[in-house]
């Protein structure tokens, strides 16, 4: 069914580096965006997408651990068990799922999972809107 | 979808041919690391990957088993009797745990970005464009880290504006994330992903070497009590690589520095965070005390490969810039040719006058049609990489050029086209004309530059771009054929 709608346009949020080299992506919100979804939602989600990202990168005393232990077993552990971060990159895949079914897709949006694009931008397609031809 | 996109895929471009893989040519759903656009080679179906250069590899990989197994043949069952075979144990694991490290270091991807899809490109590009008005855009963008200012500059060649700490590399042809080095003696760049494997290899290997030399020298003094000093050292082998103790030692010394300022060596080598520069410079990555450091970048979380070389390939997926653009191998020339005529544009400019009023009338009576040619002379469009298999890890420029010249000189043509004009005209290049460094410098007077004559304009997308009628593109194609040359 999403097949048949045609893509429009394509934006690209990119990525916030006043951070450092964490993957975090801008709040901006674009302006083709303007009569599609308000600006409330879709800060909310770039906001939770950061969260998940900043807790897959975070340094503690977990990471240390896994870390150390991966050390110690020659990184033979990994095959095995996920890392932490592939665990996060999980739950950042499912949110997203998640995120479309309920919030985007009814509004004609797409959202690509960053990760698919070398997390180098959060790409969302904008469908053409059905809604005004009905 | 564009068009580019549902094309059906093109034979994997010359650059990065899967080494002796026998089925790529199959109907099989195809992998990713097979349409690779860098120039790493795969392995294992996609499981190993290194760079395009892996002579020296092997030669680590030969030093380090000859001397341990030297060591392990004809030290240690003296050591074992005499002292305790706690020593050979030792030897054993230091032994096993080197060589995992530098198998980690030199399989693993070492945090390359993925080139941007033809869509994410054109997007940048708009923006770029929309923001300059009549003198070229600016490509790069600023950005305030922890207060100090960081600019970020756009890769031609990867179409993306490149992360902090991330840096081209020209051997592989990647962009790779927190860019230390390109290490020959691992057959692969150090990054991100690798860079703590890396460490613990030399920081091992070091540990290894220092132990196996005093212990040599145990046996030595041993022996010598018994037989006498001189036929003591005739009995044991004499430790071979005694200067390379020296060598890894100091490098394990420096990446330890490295690693507690967190930084890495392209950093260091610039002197990007040198106080030097300025009062207020400082590293803005740095945690403040060298024990975070530490663990940050040894025990810090692993990030995951962002290229999914073992994915498999679906028909609807966005392909990346450097395979839209027609047949790989000639988009591949193209994008570098723009890459380094792009961050050279003065050279070109002034090079361009010169070869103006030298190489016109040459030129008009013999079309040269400088499309990337098959074989080793497609190194005209990346010298560097094809043409310094064993340069050390920081290639000069002067290291390369003079390699492009013996390799020049060593190719086999069918037909010769010699460019006469860096022969006989090279005196009208004043230094002033030319900031790089000069054609004349680098190739001397008899030495030419043979170039293929392309028997036939069978390639579509160069020919287009190269239109051997007008007279501004002959001038342009030669000029960043010496532009690559002197290129710094």
């Amino acid at each position: 069914m999403r097949q048949q709608a045609a893509i429009t346009a394509k934006v690209f949020i990119q990525r916030d580096y006043s951070s450092g080299t964490m993957c975090q992506f801008q709040t901006k919100f674009p302006s083709e965006l303007e009569n599609r979804i308000d600006k409330q939602q879709f800060e909310e989600t770039v906001r939770a997408l950061n969260n998940m990202y900043a807790e897959a990168e975070k340094l503690g005393s977990q990471s240390y651990i896994e870390g150390c232990l991966a050390c110690l077993t020659a990184y033979t552990v990994f095959l095995c068990m996920e890392t932490h971060y592939e665990k996060v990159l999980k739950k950042i895949a499912k949110y997203i799922q998640e995120q479309n079914d309920k919030i985007y897709a009814p509004r004609g949006l797409l959202l690509t999972d960053p990760i698919e694009r070398g997390l180098r931008v959060v790409e969302i397609t904008i469908f053409e809107d059905r809604s005004l031809t009905r | 979808p564009p068009p580019a996109a549902a094309a059906p895929l093109p034979p994997p471009p010359h650059g990065s041919e899967p080494a002796h893989c026998p089925g790529h040519k199959s109907r099989s759903p195809r992998r990713k690391w097979q349409v690779f656009p860098g120039r790493n080679r795969f392995y294992c179906d996609g499981r190993i990957m290194m760079a395009r250069q892996t002579g020296v590899f092997y030669l680590t990989l030969v030093l380090i088993l000859l001397t341990c197994g030297l060591f392990f043949t004809f030290d240690c069952p003296f050591l074992a009797s005499n002292l305790t075979p706690a020593i050979p144990a030792v030897g054993g694991v230091l032994f096993i745990f080197v060589m995992g490290m530098l198998f980690r270091a030199s399989f693993s991807d070492p945090g390359i970005l993925p080139r941007a899809t033809p869509d994410e490109a054109a997007d940048l590009e708009r923006q770029i464009d929309s923001a300059g008005c009549s003198r070229p855009p600016p490509r790069t963008r600023e950005v305030l880290i922890n207060g100090q200012t960081v600019k970020l500059k756009y890769c031609f060649t990867c179409k993306i504006f490149r992360p902090p700490r991330a840096s081209h590399c020209s051997l592989c042809d990647n962009c790779v994330e927190r860019f230390d080095h390109h290490c020959p003696w691992v057959g692969n760049c150090v990054g991100r992903r690798n860079y703590r494997f890396f460490y613990l290899f030399i920081l091992s290997l070091s540990l290894l070497t220092v132990f196996i030399f005093a212990f040599v020298i145990t046996h030595v003094i041993l022996r010598s009590n018994q037989t006498g000093f001189l036929s003591a050292l005739k009995d044991s082998p004499v430790v071979v690589c005694f200067f390379s103790v020296w060598s890894i030692v100091g490098l394990s010394g420096f990446h330890t520095y490295l690693i507690s300022s967190n930084q890495t060596t392209n950093e260091d080598i610039k002197g990007s965070w040198s106080t030097k520069r300025g009062k207020d410079n400082y590293n803005p990555y740095s945690y403040g005390n060298i024990l975070t450091n530490c663990c940050a970048a040894l025990c810090g979380p692993l990030p995951p490969s962002l290229i999914d070389r073992r994915g498999l390939i679906h028909s609807g997926m966005p392909q990346t810039v450097s395979q839209s653009n027609g047949t790989s191998n000639s988009s591949y020339a193209s994008t570098q040719l723009h890459s380094n005529m792009c961050d050279q544009d003065q050279c070109i400019q002034s090079t361009k006058f010169v070869l103006q009023a030298a190489t016109t009338p040459l030129l008009h009576s013999d079309p040269v049609v400088l499309a990337p040619l098959p074989g080793k002379t497609t190194t005209l469009g990346g010298p560097c990489a094809y043409l310094a298999p064993a340069q050390p890890s920081l290639p000069s420029c002067g290291g390369d050029v003079l390699t492009l010249r013996d390799a020049a000189v060593d190719s086999r043509c069918h037909h010769h086209l010699h460019l006469h004009h860096h022969h006989h005209h090279h005196h009208f290049v004043s230094p002033e004309e030319t900031p790089c460094a000069t054609p004349q410098g680098a190739l001397p007077c008899p030495t030419h530059l043979h170039l293929h004559h392309q028997p036939h304009p069978a390639i579509p997308s160069p020919a287009a771009l190269y239109d051997p009628a007008s007279q501004d593109a002959l001038h342009e194609d030669s000029v960043r054929g010496l532009v690559k040359l002197s290129s710094v």
